[in-house]
This record gives C-alpha cells, sequence and structure tokens, in this order.
C-alpha cells in the first residue's frame, strides 16, 4: 500500500515535471523540470528494489549532468537568446511524429508484457544488489561492458584530440 | 514493531543529534578560533558563552526575512530548505556505535543500513550543489550568481575526487555498505596496530581535501569569499533562511568529520571496559571522540590557511588530486588482487 502511494506521487511528478521541462520559456527552469524528472525515476528505481540503480541515477543524471547543464546555462547567460541559434525547420511536425512512434512503441511493447512491481523477477536478494549487478557486469557481459567502457574513453580522447588539434580554423577570439 | 514508526524514530533520532550537535559545533569552532587567534571570543551568554549559538538563533528567528525584489520567488525559499535537508539525510547512513541489544533484539545504531550506504552519501551530497546554485540564481543578483557559477565548478571538480578516493575503500572492504566497512575495521594488524582504513593514507588525504572544498571550508572558501563576493550565494539572504544555510554548513563539516572517522579511522571501534551494562556506551564514545578530532583539524585549517586562488584551485582538483587517485587505485588493485589471487606467474 505504502509502495502504491509512493509510486503514484513520484509518478506524477515525473510527468509534471518533464512536461514542466517542455513548456518553461526560462531555460533555467527547463533544467529544473528535467532535473525533478531524473529524481523522481530514481525513486521510481528504489520501489523496484534496484538501490544501486537510483543511487547511479542520482549521482550521473541528477547529479552531475544537470549540474553541467546549469552551469552552462548560467555562464552563457540566462537572457542571450542569439545563443540558441535557428530553429529546426518543422521542428514541431518532426517532433509530433517522433513522440507519437515512441508512445506507439511503448503501447506495443507493452502488450507483450508489462512488468509491475518489484516482484517482477521473483523476490530480489534486497542485500545484494551491487553484488548480483557486477556479477552480470564483470561475469556474463564483461566484454560487451569492456567495449563499451573503450567506446566511452575513445570518445573523450577524440574530443581532447579536437580541442588540442583542431586548430586549422583561424581563431576568432584571437583577431578580436 | 511497523517498520515505518521504527524508521520515523531513527530520523527524529537523527536529526535531533545533528541539531543538537551543530549548536555545540558552532560555539566550539568560534571558541577553538579564538584561541588560536589570541583572542577571547563568546564569553557572555552562559558559562564560556557556551549559550551564544542559542541566543544568535533566536535573534536570527525574530529577525525579518528580507527577500530583494527581482528574486524568483519559489528557488529563493527553496534553496535554504534543500540545503539543510541534504545535510541532515547525509547522516542517516552514518553508524554511530556498535548494535545494542535491547530485550533479545539487535538495533543498529544507523539511522538506514543501505547496502548503496557510500553511493547514497556522494548521491546526497551531489544534490547539495543545487541549493547553493538555486539560491545564487534566484538571488537575481550579480554576486551571488558568481559564488553559484564557482559553486558549481567547485563541487563537481572536487566530488570527482572525493568519488575516485572512496574506490580504494570499497575495494578493501569489498562493500559499498558503511556498516559494514567499519565492522571489517575491527580488530588490530599485527597485534598492535588497529585495522583501521587508515593504512589507504592517500585515500585519506585525498578525501579529507576533497571534503573541505565539498563544505565550501577554508582554504576553499572561494564561493562565498567576504573580500570579492560579499558572501557569494547567500548575499541576499537574511534572517531564518540564513540561519538554515549556515547550520547545513555546519552540519556538513560534521557529516564530512563523521564520515572521516567511520571510513578511515575505524568509526566506532576501540577499546571496551567495565561490566556488560555500560559496555555499548565505550564504542559511541569512541565515534564521537574521532569525528570531534577531525572537526578541530577543519578549524584548525580554516584559522591557519589563506583562500586559494581560483585557478590554483581548479588546477590543484583536476591535475593533482584525480590523477594521483587514480594512479592509487590501480595500485590497490593489484595488491588485492595478489592478496586473493596470488601472484600472477605463480
Amino acid at each position: 500500500m505504502g509502495e502504491l502511494i509512493v509510486f503514484i506521487i513520484f509518478a506524477t511528478v515525473a510527468l509534471v515535471s518533464a512536461i514542466g521541462m517542455v513548456l518553461a520559456k526560462n531555460p533555467v527552469y527547463s533544467a529544473i523540470g528535467l532535473l525533478g524528472a531524473m529524481f523522481s525515476i530514481a525513486v521510481l528505481y528504489v520501489l523496484l528494489d534496484a538501490h544501486f540503480v537510483a543511487a547511479v541515477q542520482v549521482i550521473v543524471y541528477a547529479g552531475a549532468v544537470m549540474t553541467l547543464f546549469l552551469f552552462v546555462i548560467m555562464l552563457i547567460g540566462v537572457d542571450n537568446r542569439e545563443a540558441y541559434g535557428p530553429a529546426v525547420p518543422a521542428q514541431r511536425i518532426m517532433t509530433a511524429v517522433v513522440s507519437i512512434g515512441l508512445f506507439a512503441a511503448i503501447v506495443l511493447a507493452g502488450r507483450a508484457a508489462w512488468i509491475t512491481g518489484s516482484n517482477a523477477f521473483g523476490t530480489p536478494d534486497l542485500n545484494g544488489t551491487i553484488e548480483n549487478v557486477s556479477d552480470e557486469l564483470f561475469g556474463t557481459w564483461t566484454v560487451v561492458f569492456l567495449s563499451t567502457v573503450m567506446l566511452l574513453t575513445i570518445a573523450a580522447l577524440g574530443t581532447i584530440a579536437l580541442a588540442y588539434f583542431g586548430t586549422d580554423v583561424p581563431d576568432e577570439e584571437a583577431t578580436l | 514493531m511497523s517498520i515505518f514508526i521504527e524508521a520515523a524514530i531513527r530520523a527524529v533520532f537523527v536529526f535531533g543529534f545533528l541539531l543538537v550537535t551543530v549548536i555545540l559545533l558552532v560555539w566550539v569552532e568560534r571558541k577553538f578560533v579564538s584561541d588560536l587567534q589570541n583572542r577571547v571570543g563568546p564569553d557572555r551568554a552562559g558559562p564560556w558563552g557556551i549559550l551564544q549559538t542559542l541566543a544568535d538563533g533566536m535573534k536570527s528567528f525574530f529577525k525579518e526575512s528580507i527577500r530583494p525584489t527581482n528574486v524568483e520567488v519559489a528557488l529563493f525559499v527553496a534553496a535554504p530548505i534543500i540545503a539543510l535537508m541534504t545535510a541532515l539525510l547525509i547522516f542517516m547512513v552514518v553508524p554511530i556505535g556498535a548494535p545494542v541489544e535491547i530485550n533479545g533484539t539487535e538495533y543498529a545504531l544507523v539511522g538506514a543500513d543501505l547496502n548503496v550506504g557510500l553511493l547514497y552519501v556522494l548521491a546526497l551530497s551531489s544534490m547539495a550543489v543545487y541549493a547553493i546554485v538555486f539560491a545564487g540564481w534566484a538571488s537575481g543578483s550579480k554576486y551571488p550568481l558568481l559564488g553559484s557559477v564557482r559553486a558549481s565548478a567547485q563541487m563537481i571538480s572536487y566530488e570527482a575526487a572525493m568519488g575516485l578516493s572512496l574506490v580504494p575503500v570499497v575495494l578493501f572492504a569489498g562493500s559499498t555498505s558503511i556498516t559494514t566497512i567499519v565492522e571489517q575495521q575491527q580488530g588490530t594488524f599485527l597485534g598492535v596496530f588497529p585495522a583501521w582504513n587508515i593504512v589507504l593514507l592517500p585515500s585519506f588525504v585525498i578525501f579529507l581535501i576533497s571534503g573541505f572544498a565539498e563544505t565550501n571550508r577554508a582554504p576553499f572558501d572561494l564561493v562565498e569569499a567576504e573580500q570579492e563576493i560579499v558572501g557569494g550565494y547567500h548575499t541576499e539572504y537574511s534572517g531564518f533562511q540564513f540561519a538554515l544555510f549556515f547550520l547545513a554548513e555546519y552540519i556538513a563539516v560534521f557529516n564530512i568529520s563523521a564520515l572521516t572517522a567511520v571510513l578511515f579511522l575505524g568509526g566506532w571501534s576501540g577499546p571496551v571496559f567495565g561490566p556488560a551494562w555500560i559496555a555499548w556506551v565505550w564504542p559511541i564514545g569512541w565515534f564521537l571522540l574521532k569525528t570531534w578530532a577531525i572537526v578541530l583539524f577543519f578549524v584548525w585549517v580554516r584559522a591557519s590557511l589563506p583562500r586559494m586562488r581560483y585557478d590554483h584551485l581548479m588546477s590543484f582538483g583536476w591535475k593533482k588530486l584525480i590523477p594521483v587517485s587514480l594512479a592509487w587505485i590501480i595500485l590497490v588493485a593489484i595488491a588485492i588482487g595478489i592478496r586473493d589471487f596470488g601472484l600472477p606467474w605463480s
């Protein structure tokens, strides 16, 4: 019963803040809406007994990523309209098509199986969620995991290489 | 007993403990800094001025909370509450004593023994950034904004170092539950030395340094540098809202000290004397002793070191602390691998 109440509260918060993110005129409030959605999803993970995933969700998304967003928004300046660049043509129509497609995909997937509550996969061992995750990551899926690590490292290295060596374009600030 | 009632009792106890502690802590800091600076400090309210914090609290409670005209009201009001809540919640996973047996049931002296305890601490300390960022932005003037931009950059940088400094502790204990980490530090090493995680000395030093940065204490107090940006993020706050920020900062100092004691100095482990009915007091005493020693170290550093320059702060965090932590993680991982699986050629 308590679980259901918490779910209803935070599912509502997640939806409301996601809608708020899209509708907010001020980019700072958009960021706060996204933050609210991320945090509520972390609470939903706790309800599913996925404590590790919940903690990672808060550390990575609600913590690091959103702080970075807010930092950039504040650094550029909240009222700086020019920084956003020109709008993509037919943006609303494309958004509508993609959203309807995603929603249809979710409903179709849901027809196969709805996963509800923490007992969907049998009763999990509460004191072992981290151990279970790491067993899977470093046991069953080692190659996949390490490939992902390689991919991310290469992406980071590429960014650094671009920033350091990609100076063929004359530096605009130097000419000012 | 219903699980909800037990959780509520634990939460109320932890919050009460922290509020009493922070009243003492503010007084101890002011007295100790006074001693280090060769002056008297508060001495009017009560014996040795011990009631000074209470008097200040009453004063700020009855002062008017001024709200400047161009603030974003919702965030301006929410920011100090977020600051206090995150500070209070972090302490929920810190065990303050050995488990106590009452009427045959064993109760752990901890708010909540999460199996992701350390990650919970990191998650909440990354939430604490928002209080400062929101406060600075919602104030609608430039000094608070400067303070909060500094804060977000500083706290992201040092959070990375702090997270990395905890990895060897987790590797060593084989668990992210803080209770397990403390239990694993019981007993002695070679029969003489306590088996504390202090052997992970580089981790201890990096954790303590990033703790200073996370709590915005001197020498990393650029976020609220009085000489440069008035008061930083809390420039526009007054009355009780300012007091909430003040409380949150001191609770954060106590949290970091308690975490250092628990993760590196063995927490409540220590010798126990006397009859059985008094034995449960000793672990709590050892925990408090270690924590307050680190609190005094915080105050000592504040009184001794000047503020760092901003570019020094950034290059110290990214170019020194993080590479050293990474190298140390690799060393510890190799050592633990050899301990558990033997030498690779044997």
